[in-house]
């Protein structure tokens, strides 16, 4: 029989074989990391070591290692290990990579997983439109009792048959293993997925997903670049700085997910969250009416028509109204008082350019959530806003903008702070479920 | 006129000359004062004082002191002089009209401006400006810039306290698309959401606190910014129009999009918008642009909607109003605010729109003006004569209507003699409803009483006549009455809604309105003359036949004799057919027609229960008819209850309506009465039997607005007992009304249609006898 995708004589033998006979193998530090320290339990010495004094705390969860390992034994999922999170616009898949297997192992890899691991690991680019973010990839991680990378991929949910065809090329189903899906895309392919890769999904919440991955990500990254970080001196472009931030005590948090639409979340506990509300102002928007305005036909054409454009040209601004500041009311004369409101006159229509509307759509857009989530904070009474969700992916120009309003019409009382992994927390928190599902 | 089914009739029509006189859009001219202007972005609002020479019947005692004690059988001689006086009253002139109009309007206020002094002309709005070199001009006035915002709140602040059902609620689907709401005692605080270019969000605590606690930059700016960029359509209403006729889901991402349908475990239905132009950033493909407009206008609203609910849940206020120019009466937009709202909340809070929401900014200007003249110290109320109402909202239903709207519309409000304020002995002021059936949503009963009052038109018309007998053009001036009401009645026909909820109060408050536009201020001043005369003769007998009853029989026959009286009623044309065809109609033969008990409501035997414990300290009588009703029927029931050891306040109009006795009226006969019966004449002297003016002039009666002097005297009397007589006040108005004391509310049924709707006869009665649970009696 197959079990953990390795050909095996039993149950009882691949235990045995975990435990006792590779055990030194599977003991041996990672890292400089104890492995029993897996998973949401975090690192241990090593994270004492090189990482900020505030991870300790993670240690005080990963007692007793040896019962908690003999007890991962016996619930490892099979592999391959994959969180899928299908959003409106992206699909968004991680995958970790094992990279403890022995030669034995490796001898009895069956062909299909093999060739799923080369396919992925070997190109950073599928097709036209899948991407591996190689920057985000997380080495050494050790997930479950095994130590490998977690993989981020993407490709646009339009692509989603294509990659079905491959999953039924490659012959997935015949690994009888359980894919992890969230978003809403879990719930419309899941019929998909059966009938033409003969998948089945376990379909999650993709708001658990998201809170469960932001938290896991947030906890096991040590080395390099921060995973939470903010902008110092957002009020001054020229001082503005990223800095990192220590989210030892997340709660209470104000979660924004930007993706195509906008979700808001209040989370006080690791499983006590509302959903406080949404718009749908988001990063399909911002896209849709780029394109629409535009002719763009990608998000990075668009953000890049979006660096050179000038939005002053195509919005009306309060000085524009009141020749300065409308000190009555104290705004400053630099506010946007109506976005777009310049494009009712037909000679500023002809003088804008497309650059200008591509910068005033996301200007529009960025704002817009910025003053939503302000009024979402005040209403909570939670000063910690954490920005998630692809639309933020490469794109600065919003996050600082975000920082900035944040700050600016809060007086400082509130806090943007962003996540290097942006877009992948669902998928994240949909591999994590892998654990509970067999 | 536009065509049926012209849908761009609308923007043709901006071209066309004034459609209507000059004369009759900018009224008495001559007599203005106080100018205010503000000018929008395409529509102009004026704003002007005038005072307007009302003619008002007088009506004055004859000295009869020399005949005191005398038996009174100068039979032709009457009882009081009625004389036509002037009289001078200030009205509170708006118009609104396309800026394309401005010059030539400009040029007509010239021509006719007499009054030199006035100097200034307050001005508001964005194109006070552009226009301001203009102006001053042509006025030779000096232009004094006022600022928008507080323009705006003091104008909101004003129609909400003076005009009632000034707001509504917009409901697209239902019966009646406005749902208007009470007048509250209390209008603070509130949220103003002005969405013009952007919004603002203001919130306002008092008179004078107002406060900008948010705005956003999406507003109808972005709307016909973004909507000029993604479509062909340039102009703010087409594109409005544009977006009527589109299908946004061809746009938007819904959540079925993306989740194939509901995201059931967050109550997100699937057909929510999880992302305003989603599909056009993945689909390679054409797009509407009705489509893409209707998209735009989700996108703005259901945002505007958003932030409204935030603000609204932050600073704990649940009366949002919204107003500017991208709401402005467009029903699309209404529809897609409410519809927005509705879901932030979850119905907690309703979104509230204003009638008179266009001249908001015109009447706080001109209030700013006039701070000398304190209007703000008066009441005011709407002149429904005056006054164009609201416009149709849908183009395609009323192009007719649509059409007007390009030309002029104007709103008159009269300043009244007193200060109106609530009847303190009301359950809930906020939820007090006058009327009690609104034929706004009741279309079997709106067909009726428009058909009613169209019927009793001609009688009317010859009633008026006939009272003014020596002014030959008198009747020219009753066919322009006739024509002006009919053609109201025509408007309310297809807008039920144009002055707020249409009620039998308001049709019969607008007849008086039209009445006194062209002069009629009584006509029915001799009628009630020789009425009040004839039944004088009467009081005597009927005090002493009453005196001679056991007390059973006579609580019973008091009771009756009122009910009787009550039967004398020109308001309601069955009487009146009897009245006109035989005036012997006597008080006798009246009790006779009466519905023997028990009564369609009957709770006198609970009522005789109640006398025969301790007295009320005091009641308060509004009194309805005058002749028999209030001489032979109030009188000695008022008798009565004085000599239980009650004191008694009677309430009558302060002007004329129909044949109701008026207070000055009122008074005269009460004199007569007290000359003739020690026990009228006793109490009169201590005041334990007082006058009062209800503010009203209407035959109808609303509790919510009272003469102040009224509510003193109430609330100093300790007034424990409200009687309300006649159909107008007690059975088309208050019938529900709820009072913290006991209320007897007494009526006869002059309608056959109305009693049958009660389900009884012609003359059927009311008797209906309510006390408060204790509970709600210890407030």
């Amino acid at each position: 029989m197959e079990l953990n995708g390795y050909h095996c004589a039993g149950e009882g033998c691949a235990e045995a074989e975990d435990e006792d006979t590779a055990g030194p193998e599977l003991l041996r530090p990672a890292g400089g990391e104890p492995p029993c320290s897996s998973a949401a339990a975090g690192s241990g010495e090593k994270a004492m070591a090189d990482g900020p004094a505030h991870r300790e705390r993670r240690i005080s969860n990963s007692t007793p290692a040896r019962q908690r390992l003999d007890s991962l034994k016996k619930s490892r999922p099979p592999f391959p290990w994959f969180g899928m999170d299908i959003g409106g616009t992206l699909v968004k898949l991680v995958y970790f990579e094992p990279k403890d297997i022995t030669a034995e192992e490796e001898q009895e890899e069956v062909e299909s997983l093999k060739s799923i691991r080369h396919y992925l690991t070997s190109h950073t680019a599928y097709g036209k439109t899948g991407i591996r973010d190689v920057h985000l990839e997380l080495p050494d991680l050790i997930l479950w009792g095994r130590k490998g990378s977690l993989h981020f991929i993407r490709f646009p949910t339009q692509e989603l048959p294509a990659f079905l065809q491959m999953g039924r090329d490659k012959h997935f189903s015949s690994l009888h293993t359980t894919l992890c899906a969230t978003g809403g895309g879990a719930y419309k392919f899941e019929a998909d997925f059966r009938t033409m890769a003969d998948l089945q999904l376990l379909k999650l919440d993709e708001l658990d997903c998201l809170i469960k991955g932001v938290l896991y990500i947030d906890s096991v990254v040590a080395r390099g670049p921060p995973e939470c970080y903010y902008y110092e001196n957002p009020t001054h472009p020229e001082n503005c700085q990223q800095k990192a931030y220590n989210l030892e005590n997340p709660y209470p948090l104000l979660l924004v997910n930007i993706g195509s639409g906008v979700s808001i979340l209040a989370v006080y506990s690791k499983d006590n969250y509302k959903r406080v509300t949404g718009t749908s102002l988001g990063g399909g928007t911002f896209l849709g009416l780029c394109c629409l305005l535009t002719g763009c036909s990608t998000f990075e054409e668009a953000l890049e028509m979006a660096s050179r454009g000038e939005s002053t040209r195509v919005d009306k601004l309060v000085r524009d109204i009141y020749g300065g500041d409308y000190e009555r009311f104290g705004l400053p004369g630099w506010a946007v008082a109506s976005s777009f409101g310049n494009m009712m006159c037909k000679e500023k229509r002809d003088s804008v350019s497309k650059e200008d509307l591509a910068r005033a759509t996301l200007v529009t857009i960025t704002n817009n959530i910025g003053s939503i989530t302000r009024m979402c904070a005040l209403n909570e009474n939670i000063e910690r806003v954490v920005f998630v969700g692809n639309f933020l992916r490469v794109n600065t120009l919003s996050m600082k903008l975000l920082a900035y309003a944040l700050d600016y019409w809060s007086k400082g009382q509130l806090k943007a702070l962003f996540l290097r992994h942006e877009g992948y927390f669902g998928a994240v928190g949909a591999l994590l479920e892998l654990l509970n599902s067999s | 006129m536009a065509t049926p089914g012209g849908t761009n009739r609308a923007s043709h029509s901006l071209d066309k000359s004034i459609t209507l006189p000059p004369d009759e859009i900018f009224r008495n001219l001559e007599n203005a004062k106080r100018f205010a202007i503000d000018i929008g972005g395409s529509l102009t609002k004026l704003a002007y004082y005038s005072t307007v020479q009302h003619k008002v019947a007088k009506v004055r005692s004859f000295d009869h002191t020399a005949k005191a004690g005398v038996q009174q059988e100068a039979d032709g001689e009457p009882l009081y002089e009625i004389s036509v006086q002037e009289e001078i009253t200030a009205r509170l002139h708006f118009i609104k009209f396309e800026n394309t109009y401005i010059e030539t309007c400009l040029d007509f206020i010239k021509d006719h401006l007499v009054n030199t002094e006035t100097k200034v002309i307050k001005a508001t709005g964005g194109g006070a400006y552009k226009f301001k070199d203009l102006i001053e001009k042509k006025l030779k006035l000096k232009v004094d810039k006022e600022d928008e915002m507080s323009c705006l709140i003091k104008g909101c602040n004003f129609v909400l306290k003076n005009i009632p059902h000034e707001a509504f609620v917009y409901a697209k689907h239902a019966d009646s698309e406005f749902r208007f709401q009470n007048t509250r005692p209390d209008i603070f605080p509130y949220l103003l959401v002005n969405i013009g270019s952007g919004v603002s969000i203001v919130k306002v605590e008092s008179e004078d606190k107002f406060e900008r606690i948010g705005g956003s930059s999406i507003g109808g700016g972005t709307f016909w910014g973004l909507g000029a960029l993604l479509t062909k359509t340039k102009r703010f209403d087409e594109l409005l129009q544009l977006a009527s006729k589109g299908q946004h889901t061809n746009v938007d991402m819904l959540v079925k999009d993306i989740y194939g349908g509901a995201y059931g475990s967050l109550g997100l239905t699937g057909d929510l918008i999880a992302s305003s132009f989603g599909k056009s950033a993945t689909a390679d493909k054409e797009f509407s642009q009705e489509d893409m407009a209707k998209s735009l206008l989700h996108m703005i609203s259901n945002d505007i909607g958003q932030l409204a609910c935030l603000y609204a849940r932050l600073h704990n206020l649940n009366r949002v109003y919204f107003g500017g120019f991208f709401i402005r009466g467009h029903p699309v937009t209404m529809h897609t605010i409410t519809y927005s709202i509705n879901f932030f909340t979850k119905g907690e809070v309703q979104a509230l729109f204003l009638r008179h929401e266009g001249y908001l900014g015109a009447i706080g200007a001109f209030l700013k003006g006039a701070e000398e003249d304190n209007p703000n110290q008066y009441s005011w109320g709407e002149n429904y004569a005056g006054s164009s109402g609201l416009m149709s909202v849908s183009p395609d239903l009323n192009p007719m209507q649509r059409a007007r709207s390009g030309t002029f519309d104007m709103l008159e409000m009269d300043r009244l003699e007193r200060q109106l304020v609530n009847l303190p002995l009301l359950q809930d002021p906020s939820s007090y409803i006058p009327d009690t059936v609104d034929l706004t949503e009741d279309a079997l009963a709106r067909e009726y009483w428009l058909y009613c009052f169209e019927e009793a038109l001609d009688g009317v018309v010859k009633r008026a006549v006939a009272s003014q007998k020596d002014q030959p053009e008198a009747a020219e001036r009753a066919e322009k009455f006739r024509q002006k009401y009919r053609h109201k009645l025509q408007t309310l026909r297809h807008q039920p809604f144009a002055y707020g909820s249409l009620t039998v109060r308001s049709l019969l408050d607008t007849r008086e309105h039209c009445l006194n536009e062209f002069n009629f201020p009584d006509p029915y001043s001799k009628i009630k003359q020789r009425e009040n005369d004839m039944a004088l003769k009467y009081y005597q007998k009927v005090v002493r036949s009453l005196e001679e009853l056991s007390w059973e029989q006579r609580q019973f026959a008091l009771v009756r004799g009122i009910l009787a009286g009550n039967v004398f009623d020109w308001g309601a044309k069955a009487v009146s057919d009897v009245l006109e065809s035989d005036p012997e109609f006597g008080f006798e033969q009246a009790k006779q027609q009466l519905q023997e008990r028990p009564w369609l409501v009957d709770a006198y035997n609970q009522w005789v229960e109640r006398l025969k414990g301790p007295p009320h300290k005091c009641a308060l009588f509004f009194v309805d008819n005058s002749g028999m009703d209030i001489i032979l029927g109030v009188f000695p029931f008022v008798r009565e209850l004085l000599l239980r050891g009650t004191e008694v306040v009677l309430a009558s109009n302060s002007g004329p309506a129909l044949n109701d006795v008026t207070n000055s009226e009122l008074q005269i006969v009460t004199e007569r009465i007290a000359a003739m019966d020690p026990v009228i004449q006793t109490a009169v002297k201590e005041e334990r039997l007082i006058l009062v003016q209800s503010g009203s002039s209407s035959p109808c009666l609303d509790l919510s607005r009272l003469d102040k002097v009224l509510a003193t005297v109430v609330r100093e009397r300790g007034t424990d007992l409200v009687i309300i007589e006649g159909m107008g006040r007690a059975i088309h108005t208050n019938y529900y009304a709820m009072l913290s004391c006991e209320s007897l509310k007494l009526a006869v049924i002059k309608n056959s249609w109305l009693a049958e709707r009660l389900g009884g006869k012609i003359f059927s009665v009311v008797f209906k006898y309510e006390v408060p649970s204790k509970a709600q009696g210890l407030h």
